[in-house]
Formats: C-alpha cells, sequence, structure tokens
C-alpha cells in the first residue's frame, strides 16, 4: 500500500506541465538516436550530461529515461526497415522482422514491435515497481563486505561474461579502474596518478570520459570506415495490425516479458540472452513453424517485448543497489554522481521523490512512445536519409560542446580527444568499452567498501568473507569465471555435442548463424567469427 | 626483412599490450610511491587498489601480448554505417582530428562561435561533404545557435572571444 501512495505521488510529481515536457523531449530524443545509425542511448544520454547540470535533478531523470526507454522502440525500426541491427538485442528483430518487411508487411512488424514494447514495458515497470523497494529492504541490512562482493561480481561479469574475448574485456576494466583511481584518496587525502598536474586533482570528470569513450571514439571510428554508399531502406506506410495479427502477437509478448525482465535484473544478464531464448519459444510454440526465416510475426513480438522488458529489468538493480549492468545504467549512474545524489540502497529513503517520480515516468514516457510512434513511423524511418557527414560531424561538435560546458576549460578537450582515440583504439582491436565504464564508476566504490570492510575487521583479512551472503556470492564468482571451463567439460562428457545454452548463444537457428554472418562484412574473416553471435554490440 | 619485422607484421595490436604494459606500470610505480602509515582507521590504505589495478593491467599486458604472438586478435566493431571491408581511412581521420586540435587551441583565443563553426565545417568537409556555401551556413548556425541555447538557456557562458558586445 505504502509502494502505491508513493508511486502515486510520483505521478503527481511526473505529471506537471513542465515535467511531461522533458518527458516528451526525452521519447522523441530517444527514439531518434535510437533510429539513427552510429548514436544510442548511453550516448544520448553522455551527451545530455551537460547539459542538464542546471536542471532539477527529477526533470533530468525524467528525460534520461525518455531517451532509455525510446532507444529501444526506435531500435526496432531500423532492425525491421534496414535489416541493420545496431545493437545485439536486435539482431533477432531484424532476422524475422525485415523478412516481413519484404514481404509488404513492414506495418505490421513496426505495429507488433511497438505495441509489444509498449506491453512488455509497462509490465516490466510494475515489476521494478513490486521488486525495487523488496530488494532495498533487503539491501540496507547488508554489510560494507557483502557490498564489496556484489560489486567484484557485477565486474567480473559484465567483463567475463559478455563479450567475445575475456582477456579484452579485462584489459578494459583494468584501463577504466586505473582511470578510475585519478584524483585525491577519498581516506588519506593523498594525491594518485596526478604527476603534478592541479587540473587532474578532482579526478577525471565521468562526464568527460564517457562522452569522449562513447561519443569521441564511436564517431572517429564510424568515419575511419564509413560506408559510402547507404543503405537502401523499405518505405513504411502507418503501423498496424489485423485481427489475426493480434491474436498471433499478445501471448509472446507476454512471455518475452517474462524472460526479458529477470535477465535484465542480473549483473551481465543483458538482452541479448532473453532475446534468443523468446525466439526458441515462440518457434517451438507457434501453430505455423515453417514461417519462421520468411517474417513469422511471433519473432518478432516476442523478442521485441523481451528486449523492452530487460530495459525495465536493468533498472531495478540500478535504482535498489546503484548497481549498473548495462553502458545506459552506468551512464545514468554517472548522472546521479554528477547531481551530487549517492546511488545505491538508501536513494529510495533519500530521495524518494526523485526514485518514484523517474518510475512514474517510465509509465509515462512509455505510453508517449507508443502514441509517438505508431502513428509517426513513416517520419522516423525519414530520418535514416540524414547525410553522415552532418551526422558525425555534429556528434563531434556536441561532444566538444558538452565536455568544454562542463568547467570552461580547453583542458578538458586534450582529456576529451586523448581517450576518444582511446575508444578509437579499443573499437579497432576488439576491447569492449563497456568494463572501462563499469570499472570506471564502480571502482571507486568498491574501494571505499573494502576499505571499510577492513576497518570494521581492524584489518583482519578475514573481514571480507565474514558476512554469509558475501561467501555465497564470491563462489558465484568463481563459477562466472570457471563457466567456459565447466561447459567445455560438459560438452566432452557428452561427447561434443553442444548443450543448450550454448546453442542459445551461438545463435540458436542456422537462420540466426546466416544472418549474423551476413550482417558481418564479408572482408576479413576467420571462421570463429560466426561463432559469437551475442558478443555485446551494444549499440551506445 | 629480417626474421623479427616479418613475425611482427599485422600484429599492431601488440601496441594495445604495450600501452596496458606502460599503463600498469605507471599505476603500480605511482600507487608505491604513497605514502602509507598505518592506522586502525584504514588499515587497507591508498597503495592497495593501485596494486591491484596495476597486477590486473601488468596480467592482461602479457596475456595479450602472447595471445597476439599466437595469432589471436580482436573484432573490430561493426555498426550500421561502419563498413569493415576497408581498412581505416586516415584521409578522413587526420583532418577531422586537426579541426578537433584546432578547435582546442582556438577556443579560449577567437571564442566558441568561430571555433566551433570552423570544427564543424572541417569535420562536414572530411567526411565527404562539397557543398561549401550550405556547409558553412549550418556550421555558423550550429554554433550561433549552441552559444545562445547556452547562455540564455542554461546560463552556461560560452567564450564569445574577440566578438565579445557584437554577440
Amino acid at each position: 500500500m505504502e509502494t502505491l501512495n508513493l508511486l502515486m505521488q510520483g505521478f503527481a510529481t511526473a505529471a506537471t506541465p513542465m515535467n511531461l515536457l522533458f518527458a516528451l523531449v526525452g521519447v522523441v530524443l530517444g527514439t531518434a538516436v535510437g533510429v539513427l545509425p552510429g548514436i544510442g542511448p548511453a550516448m544520448a544520454v553522455a551527451l545530455l550530461l551537460p547539459v542538464t547540470y542546471n536542471l532539477e535533478p527529477t526533470s533530468a531523470f525524467i528525460m534520461f529515461a525518455g531517451i532509455y526507454y525510446g532507444g529501444m522502440y526506435g531500435g526496432s525500426t531500423t532492425s525491421i526497415l534496414l535489416n541493420t541491427p545496431g545493437e545485439s538485442a536486435t539482431v533477432i528483430t531484424a532476422i524475422e522482422g525485415h523478412k516481413m518487411a519484404k514481404a509488404g508487411r513492414a506495418a505490421q512488424a513496426l505495429a507488433t514491435a511497438a505495441i509489444g514494447s509498449f506491453v512488455a514495458g509497462t509490465i516490466g515497470t510494475a515489476l521494478l515497481v513490486a521488486f525495487a523497494p523488496l530488494v532495498v529492504k533487503f539491501a540496507v541490512s547488508l554489510g560494507a563486505p557483502t557490498y564489496l562482493a556484489i560489486m567484484v561480481l557485477a565486474l567480473i561479469a559484465v567483463t567475463a561474461v559478455l563479450g567475445s574475448s575475456k582477456l579484452r574485456g579485462f584489459a578494459s576494466l583494468g584501463i577504466g579502474l586505473a582511470i578510475g583511481l585519478i584524483g585525491l584518496d577519498p581516506v588519506s587525502g593523498q594525491q594518485r596518478l596526478i604527476f603534478g598536474q592541479p587540473l587532474l586533482i578532482d579526478g577525471l570528470d565521468i562526464v568527460v570520459v564517457a562522452v569522449a569513450i562513447f561519443a569521441v571514439g564511436e564517431a572517429l571510428w564510424t568515419a575511419a570506415h564509413l560506408r559510402r554508399k547507404p543503405m537502401s531502406t523499405i518505405p513504411v506506410g502507418r503501423p498496424w495490425m489485423g485481427r489475426q495479427d493480434w491474436k498471433r502477437s499478445w501471448k509472446p509478448w507476454l512471455r518475452g516479458t517474462a524472460y526479458g525482465f529477470p535477465f535484465g535484473a542480473l549483473p551481465a544478464g543483458g538482452a541479448e540472452i532473453p532475446t534468443f531464448l523468446s525466439y526458441i519459444t515462440e518457434k517451438k510454440l507457434s501453430k505455423h513453424p515453417e514461417e519462421f526465416g520468411h517474417g513469422a510475426i511471433e519473432g518478432v513480438a516476442g523478442p521485441e517485448a523481451a528486449n523492452n522488458a530487460s530495459a525495465a529489468g536493468t533498472l531495478t538493480p540500478m535504482l535498489a543497489l546503484g548497481l549498473p549492468t548495462n553502458a545506459t545504467a552506468a551512464v545514468m549512474l554517472a548522472a546521479f554522481i554528477q547531481f551530487g545524489i549517492q546511488p545505491g540502497p538508501l536513494l529510495f529513503e533519500k530521495e524518494p521523490d526523485l526514485v518514484w517520480a523517474l518510475i512514474a515516468s517510465l509509465f509515462i514516457g512509455n505510453t508517449l512512445l507508443l502514441l509517438v510512434n505508431l502513428p509517426l513511423a513513416p517520419m522516423w524511418a525519414k530520418l535514416l536519409r540524414l547525410p553522415r557527414p552532418y551526422l558525425y560531424a555534429g556528434i563531434l561538435f556536441f561532444a566538444t560542446l558538452g565536455a568544454y560546458a562542463v568547467n570552461l576549460q580547453a583542458f578538458d578537450l586534450v582529456i576529451l580527444l586523448v581517450l576518444g582515440s582511446l575508444g578509437f583504439a579499443m573499437r579497432r582491436y576488439g576491447l569492449p568499452v563497456l568494463p572501462l565504464i563499469i570499472g570506471l564508476i564502480l571502482g571507486p566504490r568498491a574501494e571505499e567498501q573494502l576499505r571499510q570492510s577492513l576497518q570494521l575487521s581492524g584489518g583482519e583479512i578475514s573481514g571480507l568473507w565474514s558476512e554469509p551472503l558475501a561467501i555465497v556470492i564470491y563462489c558465484i564468482v568463481v563459477v562466472v569465471l570457471l563457466l567456459p571451463l565447466i561447459i567445455a567439460l560438459v560438452r566432452k562428457a557428452r561427447g561434443g555435442r553442444p548443450s543448450t545454452l550454448e546453442e542459445v548463444t551461438m545463435g540458436a537457428t542456422p537462420e540466426a548463424a546466416e544472418h549474423h554472418a551476413v550482417h558481418r562484412s564479408a572482408g576479413t574473416r576467420n571462421p570463429q567469427d560466426t561463432e559469437n553471435a551475442t558478443e555485446n554490440k551494444e549499440k551506445v | 626483412m629480417s626474421a623479427l619485422t616479418t613475425r611482427l607484421r599485422g600484429k599492431s595490436e601488440l601496441g594495445i599490450a604495450a600501452l596496458l604494459g606502460i599503463l600498469g606500470a605507471v599505476v603500480l610505480w605511482d600507487g608505491l610511491h604513497l605514502q602509507t602509515t598505518f592506522s586502525q582507521t584504514d588499515p587497507v590504505g591508498p597503495r592497495t587498489m593501485p596494486i591491484i589495478v596495476a597486477g590486473i593491467l601488468l596480467v592482461c599486458a602479457v596475456l595479450l601480448a602472447v595471445n597476439v604472438l599466437r595469432g589471436g586478435s580482436g573484432e573490430a566493431e561493426e555498426g550500421e554505417d561502419v563498413d569493415l571491408t576497408h581498412p581505416s581511412d586516415w584521409r578522413t581521420l587526420l583532418p577531422l582530428v586537426g579541426a578537433f586540435v584546432l578547435n582546442i587551441v582556438l577556443i579560449d583565443v577567437v571564442g566558441w562561435v568561430i571555433s566551433g563553426a570552423l570544427m564543424f565545417y572541417i569535420s562536414v568537409w572530411a567526411l565527404g561533404s562539397r557543398r561549401y556555401v550550405r556547409d558553412a551556413l549550418i556550421s555558423l548556425a550550429l554554433s550561433l545557435a549552441t552559444f545562445y541555447g547556452f547562455y540564455l538557456g542554461l546560463g552556461i557562458p560560452l567564450p564569445a572571444g574577440p566578438l565579445e558586445g557584437v554577440l
């Protein structure tokens, strides 16, 4: 009951004309960045961070939430009309969705994606309302050792589970942790990695780092490999669905939601695995399995719902524990820090107005998205024709502007360029960027918990596992690290047959694998490439 | 060509391993130079975390070098507008970086409106647009709009440079 009251208060805050406007701006921007190539919700939020310095935090977060959900909607539009899934989460949507579009059923594909996203987003947000307070209630009873364990798990899981090369993931994590060290040590006040440069004493602004890695790195990388021939889009009318489409869509929506939410809430669960699972399930349960691979509507409805439900799931650990599990959540967490709000389980207690207005705005934003997306789909498709020089020059322009506006010093632009080049190199050599950002954000907080844990135990190292839950979590960490070894052993025992999980992560169906292979450029390719269908190619 | 250079061909990824190694060494060196006075309130001290981070970096550097020498390579990232069939296009990249550096040098001297417009204009040109007049107008419009938007909308005064008083 108390939760409902708080939620109602949240609606009261979120429904003021000013905040509704921010929600609308957020969903429109979010859809636009989801549709536009090369720019995704994490980059959009990062670019907007400096602009929101002087805003009311609540309004800023309402806008960010709109961008986050909007990016999910926009992404499906590109997959269906262009067959270029910008993020791995929409790879599956592209398989059936693009086939549908080619068969003249683009309108139905877009409609089932949009309505499915709405259904999943709404149910997912309701689950967030139900679960987040429970998680908080549980979390406030935990001590520093358990928090440290949770953070270690998040860092390891994001690094080791996602991405195709663990080694490169850990390298990226190390760089992020090192960047997080720069500045004054919060306990002893000593300078770390400053090299006598006074401008570094406050550490690197997370905003500048995020903009550099996401926006500058991405723009430079794309510029170096710009596709000179624009891809052809399929023209589309207003999305709609017939009776038969509704009948075939509603169950996949619900099942997709059931897959998406829990996976989104796990550290490193992500959106890829539930979309694959949803696709397989629908294919198995469908009365028209022969249509799969040729444009089955269930194959769009289920995965799209899973995708959006996982977005809602991601917000649960983000708000309840201060734990980011994907790039957008990481940047939103950076935003909390920028506004001087301490993320973590106390957030619900200290900033109830903000949290509940944010959650209420998710419901509002989701509804706005449906209204913005269904009638305006043809307009969004036109956005794809934006000349690429303007798009990428624009990203660099706004990245510079944003980073400069934080402190009005040209020194930040030097850092922007240096870290932007790092972002370029990481994309060139296959180092995932997500571990870097998560390491940068969680590193200093993990150190704080580490020092607190050992302070409590008087320096005894056993203080690290003095709480039973911490031991359990460290066991999970070990399992996560040893997982590939375990899978290999199981496979050996079974006589070389890949396990089901492996099947899922390797692209489940011939179509998926084939699609993935086609999507990859035809140039230099080694045979193991096709195995990595679920690498963490999250569009930032 | 000596045997060594043949072996190192196409192994530019070793540069990443070297970078990780240098970074790890710097973090370690910096961490070891921190003063630690054991105290009951902070038994961990400021050195522990840098040493852990340096350890991760150094181990990754070594493993990555071994991995690359054994023929492993990271997969370049894909994207909607990314075409990996051609190598990095330095003729696009260098002018882009040049425009960026020019902006860093100029921004405090000539102000955001001029340096920002200049950066956008050169970037658009580097990326392949050849509509000189339209590009110039868009560049100017963008930098003016952001200047006033930040000043009036957000209360952030971007530098005006010599145009101070005009704008």
